[in-house]
């Protein structure tokens, strides 16, 4: 299996091939093999997710009957990463930095404008059928608000009981119910509240349904989209240190998008912080929030409100001008250099590419990160206690 | 300073006349299909000219609500004010006649809500909504009125306002957006300022940005501000002094820095501890235990008792309440006070 | 899928809503929707006073027996406009008199009901089925079906209601209630098309739809089990709204000779033939003509109380 799993690996980061519809697999024995590919176990700390040049644009139309394309907002525009299994990748930025949209592209919800998602090496964007339905089962998500992601007309048990009735072979028809009381144990809610309906619950308790909905099929992946951001503070806690209890229970690995840096500092393992539709900076949570390199990671670090006194005393204050500008029309170059106080002539004329800063490079420092800046460079702006 | 009724005599309020905004046991309930939900239960403030106070509190504690029966926007029904008493510069505002506040609202007393988008007509341009403020208030023409909204939207910082003036509020961004809000809040130079959640809806580089705008402005015209959040980090630069409510009740007051430092309520020193690090990765983050009570059905005794670890017989029967919090010593700690049992132990540890 | 079904048997368990328990505790019995509207509609004088007038509508029209043991076609010429009232005896049917050939009124009134109401009723069924059906996949799928489909209801939309009925009517040599009730419904669906498409497409904005894709639904599943339930509560609104209307054109076109014809026993034919004697016998002409107003009356209130109970907005 293990073999298997490496030789349908991508071998290198592979050079974005725009591929705008899902190809068919035809072949009924390639179909299986992908099957078995997407089965396979991976080992703790292998990669179990390859994003490569990941690429979403919605196109912006005009005219009602004949509708011509006058632009495209570039939600996600070239965005790679991976996700190694059994970790917590957070991924952070601001309203209109298309973290959400990298989301609805890992759950196959958007169709990639261009670049490829490797789950255990098999490109999901070209698969269709019994294979990709392997691969939603595998990876599942949490959605931000537990208002309106549960269906309100359906009781809870039907809601995660739809998991089994869309994939059957995950439970024997006679052990559904069980196996949904068994979940809401999991998630700490009474097991008999399983005729009860949305609208009954707090908002912590939804987002415990919601969480349960994405274990129903034991996956392998959760991605979670702002998942206590509507929470209140005193529930927050509850609900993140029930998803890492889960994430030791059932070996999971999360991709956990907010704009909280405080909290995805805690739950993840590495961190990528995006700007408008690109990764500016991606290291683990130490080298971002105690050794940031771009200036729009040490900016957005600087700005979160810390409500220690103490702590926020030592802290630097960068007050960011302006606004962040239309992913329809984003800047040349560098994507932040308009809000950037360090942004040179270079800055607007080429495009900073994701990689360990050549000043940084091969040197044993928690600096050498990747980060897209052309004058990277070290400045802790939370000083560390 | 003093925000604590029970308090001896609240020392600057005698001298300098009647406070700009004190709330004086003030209960607001609504009716609702599963019974009376008691929303704001006893809930006593003062706010001083040119002060900051921070209302604190999760959904459901009553802080907006408290805010709405300032402004007298409360829906009523299902609303209801059984009890209590809001003045303003001396004045119950609950026993004036709606022409009367009318005239302080927006006048006097503004707010500033946390949607701007939603709070901005779509069909007018930012500049005739704002000069609509001078033409309808102050009679003046339109000429007038514009280049008043113009000055206006220099004043909080909104780049080539002249150019901007006649742009409609879609074609802002959301931090130019709180802006305006903020400008109109500010036209007719109101004593008192209530903004309910101002930056939530903000990323956090605009958030920061428009806080030390208001905090700016707030000194600047010397008003009062009342400033709504649930947000612990927000209010920790701009406030003094910060009221935490907890099930329509406060349940602990404090200047800002103190209560950070040294809660004396374990419901505040709960939410303290739950909240990440930025600085350090921590272990498991401390959690309160349970929900926040349903408000057609509050506990009996405090209201925190079922979430509280060390909750007693007392905690189950009898409702604190807000005790002057004082030193080990017995030397007094202005401003602060606790609505817990036992506040010495968890002041003191 | 029988697993399924077993847990959805145990949802609908009626509620007893004394035991209302409190909103997001997650304490309490199951209390769906459509059981809080339940509880809503029990306690509103409106839902009542209305559905106390329906069931008795309706027993007329299904049990017009229990009301009269005349016909409705028994003439008897001698009684050609005849009227005497007995004052002091109790209910009498010749209070509301004879018509031109000598027909009750009373009996013709009750032996009516049932075609206004049976138009009333198939219009609805008819045209919320069509109009849900065309509204929902435009507002669900969007793009160019929506176009098309949308184009389609506004040429319907467009054609006038009583020119497009008097065209389509007049074609009929001889008009059954069938074709009354077809020719109404098939100028009619464009206004519950219109509804439809417009809570499907709120609906289908919605997380748990996404949450559906997310977990592999097919289209038809969530089309039916989570856009569907959520799209009702309007359409059902409208629907019960529009009902009485549809009584009151089954009437107008009566009236206007293109609708039901005689032998047929409808308010509107009695209205239609009463019209003719309005100054020597007014009488013939007030039972039919108050019964259309009560009927219309009552489903518009009927149609009012289920908003009320069903709008968002107000809970």
């Amino acid at each position: 299996m293990a073999e298997l799993s490496k030789k349908n690996e991508p071998a290198e980061p592979v050079d974005a091939t725009p591929n705008v519809t899902e190809v068919e697999v035809v072949d009924a024995a390639s179909e299986t093999a992908a099957i078995a590919a997407i089965e396979a176990p991976v080992d703790r700390g292998e990669p179990i997710l390859q994003v490569r040049n990941l690429v979403k644009h919605f196109p912006l139309t005009q005219g009602i009957l004949f509708k011509k394309q006058v632009g495209a907002v570039k939600a996600v525009d070239g965005i790679s990463f991976d996700l190694y299994q059994g970790e917590t990748l957070g991924i952070v930025g601001e309203s209109g930095c298309g973290k959400s949209t990298v989301a609805k592209l890992l759950m196959h919800l958007e169709t990639a404008t261009a670049g490829q998602i490797f789950y255990k090496g098999q490109d999901v964007t070209k698969l269709s059928g019994r294979a990709l339905k392997a691969v939603r089962r595998n990876i599942q998500m949490v959605f931000q608000d537990p208002y309106t992601s549960l269906n309100p007309r359906m009781t809870v048990g039907d809601i995660i009981g739809e998991t089994f009735d869309i994939h059957p072979e995950v439970a024997p028809k006679g052990e559904r119910r069980r196996k949904v009381q068994d979940l809401l144990d999991v998630v700490g809610l009474n097991p008999e509240y399983i005729n009860r309906y949305p609208h009954q619950f707090s908002g912590g308790q939804r987002q415990r349904i919601g969480i349960a909905r994405g274990l129903a099929l034991n996956p392998e992946i959760i991605i979670c989209d702002e998942p206590v951001s509507a929470l209140d503070v005193s529930v927050q806690a509850q609900v993140i240190n029930l998803m890492e209890k889960l994430q030791d229970e059932f070996n999971l690995s999360y991709v956990f998008i907010a704009h909280d840096l405080s909290i995805v500092r805690h739950i993840s393992d590495r961190v990528g912080v995006m700007y408008l539709g690109k990764m500016a900076e991606i290291g683990t949570d130490a080298q971002i929030y105690d050794h940031p390199t771009h200036p729009y990671t040490q900016a957005l670090l600087s700005a979160v409100p810390v409500p220690d006194p103490a702590a926020r005393e030592n802290r630097e204050r960068i007050i960011l001008t302006g606004d962040v500008p239309s992913p329809a029309n984003p800047p040349s170059g560098c994507r932040f250099r308009t809000r950037c106080w360090k942004a040179q002539d270079k800055c607007a004329e080429e495009v900073p590419l994701l990689a360990v800063p050549e000043r940084f490079k091969g040197q044993d420092t928690p600096a050498a990160h990747e980060s897209a800046c052309h004058f990277a460079e070290e400045k802790d702006v939370v000083h560390a206690a | 300073m003093t925000l604590i009724d029970e308090a001896p005599v609240p020392q600057g309020a005698d001298d300098s006349g009647a406070p700009l905004l004190e709330v004086r046991d003030l209960h607001v309930e609504f009716h609702t299909r599963d019974g009376v939900a008691k929303a704001v239960n006893g809930v006593n403030y003062t706010v001083n000219a040119g002060e900051t106070l921070a209302v604190l509190g999760e959904s459901g504690s009553g802080k907006s609500v408290t805010a709405q029966a300032i402004m007298g926007i409360l829906d009523m029904p299902p609303g209801r004010i059984p009890k209590g008493e809001i003045l303003f510069k001396g004045q119950d505002m609950l026993k004036m006649s709606g022409e009367e506040r009318r005239r302080i609202r927006g006048a006097k007393v503004a707010m500033i809500f946390q949607d701007a988008l939603s709070s901005l007509n779509p069909v007018y341009s930012v500049g005739f909504q704002l000069g609509e403020m001078f033409r309808v208030h102050r009679g003046m023409s339109k000429k007038e009125a514009r280049a008043k909204a113009i000055e206006l939207m220099d004043r909080v910082k909104i780049p080539a306002a002249a150019q901007r003036v006649d742009d409609y509020p879609h074609q802002f961004s959301g931090g130019m957006r709180q802006r305006i809000m903020i400008a109109m809040a500010l036209a007719l130079e109101p004593d008192l300022i209530i903004a309910d959640e101002p930056t939530t809806a903000l990323d956090v580089t605009v958030q920061a940005q428009v806080m030390d705008l208001l905090a700016e402005l707030q000194r600047e015209y010397n008003m009062g501000l009342i400033l709504i959040t649930h947000d612990l980090g927000v209010v920790a630069d701009v406030a003094d002094k910060i009221a935490v409510m907890y099930a329509g009740r406060i349940v602990e007051t404090a200047p800002v820095h103190e209560l950070y430092k040294r809660p004396a309520h374990p419901y505040t020193k709960g939410l303290l501890e739950s909240i990440p690090r930025l600085d350090r990765k921590g272990q498991e983050l401390y959690a309160i235990k349970g929900l926040p009570p349903n408000l057609t059905r509050i506990p009996t005794g405090c209201a925190f008792n079922p979430r509280c670890p060390q909750a007693t017989d007392l905690c189950r029967s009898d409702v604190p309440a807000l005790f002057p919090v004082t030193e080990r010593d017995g030397a007094d700690l202005a401003g602060r006070g606790s609505a817990c049992h036992y506040w010495k132990e968890t002041l003191h540890g | 899928m029988p697993e399924n079904t077993a847990v959805v048997k145990e949802t609908p368990e009626p509620v007893k809503a004394e035991a209302a328990p409190a909103k997001g505790a997650g304490t309490g019995k199951p209390r769906s929707l459509w059981s809080d509207a339940w509880h809503d509609l029990r306690r509103s004088p409106l839902f009542i006073a209305s559905a106390v007038l329906i069931l008795v509508l309706l027993s007329m029209a299904f049990f017009p027996s229990l009301w009269t043991d005349g016909s409705p076609t028994e003439a008897d010429l001698a009684n050609n406009y005849l009227r005497k009232p007995e004052w002091g005896a109790v209910f009498q049917p010749e209070w509301f008199g004879y018509d031109i050939q000598g027909r009750s009124v009373y009996n013709r009134v009750i032996y009516g009901a049932r075609a206004s109401i049976m138009v009333g009723v198939l219009v609805t069924l008819i045209v919320t089925f069509l109009g849900t059906l065309i509204g929902m996949l435009a507002g669900y799928f969007g793009g160019l079906l929506d176009t098309v489909l949308s184009r389609i209801t506004d040429i319907f939309f467009g054609i006038p209601f009583l020119l497009g009925a008097l065209v389509v009517l007049t074609s009929f040599e001889k008009r059954s209630v069938w074709v009354v009730i077809l020719a109404i419904s098939f100028l009619g669906w464009t206004s519950m098309a219109r509804v439809a498409r417009g809570a499907a497409i709120q609906v289908k904005q919605a997380d748990y739809i996404l949450a559906a894709k997310a977990l592999g639904a097919s289209t038809f599943r969530i089309l039916t089990r989570h856009v569907l339930p959520n799209a009702l509560a309007p359409i059902i609104v409208v629907a019960t709204t529009a009902l009485g209307g549809y009584i009151a054109t089954e009437a107008t076109l009566s009236f206007l000779g293109v609708g039901l014809q005689e032998p047929l026993v409808s308010w509107g034919v009695d209205v239609a033939g009463a019209f003719r004697s309005i100054r020597n016998a007014p009488f013939v002409l007030i039972m039919p003509s108050v019964l259309v107003s009560i009927t219309v009356l009552s489903f518009l209130m009927f149609g009012d109380a289920v908003r009320n109970a069903l709008d968002p907005k107000l809970r």
